[in-house]
């Protein structure tokens, strides 16, 4: 842990924490962090974990995940610990698990799937195929997709 | 008793279990034209593409039952041209017929439709992903001419790569026991990757290049599809890739063994293997009928007592 002592903690809100190498900024972008965002936002990107061999960090303040992006989160990161923190104490943690059902968090890879037609204007659905590795496969054209290849929408 | 089928869809043979599949098969084997079977009973043909073939089996076989049928058989003239999304479309025709049989250029068009009707929707092709009727005809055909489905040996020839019929096939085959397949394709026209993963540990399979038919109990002949495939000079590489001829059917094949093909063909078998006895594909055309009919029977009235 002497990797996360290098970065300020926070008072209240999120940590999350391995998340796989390099994936930190589509995290960034998951919980809607960009350039306008004044609330604390501490990323730490490739230290070493024990776990994962290397491993990115979260932490943001005051921010409480919802369940969708808690699910998107499950995607990319499917081994990340979320740490809900209050006055500077971890009070919940929370591992990721594969949803089971997932609706209008990715997009379809299949650009001829009805989900992609823009007359239709409809919701993806995506159902977990198989955990390990985390395979999704869409609801409506069939594809599959392995969730480190999935786009989030 | 509650009916398994009585009001259920047919789009994805990844739906249909072995029973499944056997309770279609026993049905289709069994029925007979039946002029009051779904007398009073209304099917929506939606064919957003042309599939001549397709569409004129499932309009016979609604009318063998005594049903009839409404529809229309291409984009141009529905209602999508008029902008209309397919969701709102089917939301309409929902309240008109008793059953609806739907193919589509998108894939997944069918499972959204199945979504949004509250009658039976069956799939007759979404664009490259499902055709599930094809491939319960061909299994018909199977079980007709070879008397099992499980222990079989079989060899798919040609487009493993694009070829919507092979990819059905195998997944169905996964239901059965002791199936090995051999999949003869040139190397760009290989079975999915993803796809075969599905396959392992369910069936034993074998990728190779050559065409050697010895020891296969059918083999599974595809057209390699021009308009399948994103660069026309990798079609002009592959084209003719595989003629089935005669003699190699005459010395490799056995008299016991089937040749299919889901048709239409370009060149990749000779005509001259037509009058040989595993000469199967035409018979398994015909084979549309009897297994449509028995889908048609089981969603809309349920099994027999």
């Amino acid at each position: 842990m002497s990797e996360d002592l290098k970065v300020s903690k926070i008072k209240r809100g999120t940590v999350i924490d391995h998340i796989p190498a390099g994936m930190a900024p589509t995290v960034l972008r998951i919980l809607g962090i960009s350039d306008g965002a004044s609330n604390v936002v501490v990323v730490a990107m490739n230290v070493k974990s024990s776990k994962l061999g290397q491993k990115d960090i979260v932490k943001v303040e005051n921010q409480i995940l919802d369940e969708q992006k808690f699910q998107k989160i499950s995607i990319i990161a499917p081994q990340a610990i979320i740490n809900i923190i209050d006055n500077y104490q971890v009070v919940e943690k929370r591992g990721v698990s594969c949803p089971h059902e997932l609706e209008g968090i990715l997009k379809c890879p299949n650009r001829n799937c009805i989900t992609a037609d823009r007359l239709e204007k409809m919701l993806t659905y995506f159902v977990c195929e198989k955990e390990e590795p985390l395979i999704l496969r869409c609801h409506y054209c069939e594809t599959s997709v392995a969730a480190d290849r999935a786009e989030i929408l | 008793m509650q009916s398994r089928w009585l009001g259920r869809d047919i789009i994805s043979i990844r739906d249909l279990s072995r029973d499944d599949i056997e309770s279609v098969l026993l049905e289709a084997k069994e029925i007979r034209p039946n002029p009051d079977a779904l007398r009073g009973k209304v099917v929506a043909s939606l064919f957003f593409e042309p599939s001549t073939r397709t569409q004129l089996s499932f309009g016979s076989a609604v009318e063998r039952l005594g049903g009839q049928v409404i529809g229309f058989s291409s984009g141009d003239v529905s209602s999508k041209a008029k902008g209309e999304t397919l969701s709102d479309t089917i939301g309409v025709v929902k309240g008109y017929a008793d059953a609806i049989v739907i193919r589509h250029p998108k894939e997944g068009s069918a499972r959204l439709a199945a979504d949004v009707a509250d009658v039976p929707v069956i799939n007759a092709g979404d664009g490259a992903n499902q055709h599930p009727t094809q491939t319960l005809l061909d299994l018909y055909s199977i079980e007709k001419y070879i008397g099992r489905l499980d222990g079989l040996s079989i060899g798919m020839v040609g487009d493993l790569r694009y070829g919507r019929t092979v990819h059905s096939l195998a997944t169905a085959l996964t239901r059965f026991k002791k199936i090995k397949l051999r999949l003869i394709s040139p190397p760009i026209l290989k079975f999915p990757a993803s796809h075969l993963d599905e396959l392992r540990g369910l069936v034993e399979f074998h990728e190779q290049e050559e065409l050697d038919l010895r020891g296969l109990d059918v083999v599974y002949v595809t057209r390699i599809q021009k308009e399948r495939f994103p660069d026309i000079e990798e079609y002009e590489k592959v084209k003719g890739a595989y003629v089935l001829r005669a003699k190699s059917v005459e010395e490799q094949l056995s008299a016991k063994s089937i040749i299919l093909h889901p048709l239409p063909r370009v060149d990749e078998i000779h005509t001259e293997v037509d009058s040989l006895p595993q000469a199967k594909y035409f018979e398994q055309a015909e084979g549309g009928i009897p297994v449509r009919m028995a889908i048609l029977k089981l969603l809309l009235l349920g099994e027999s007592k």
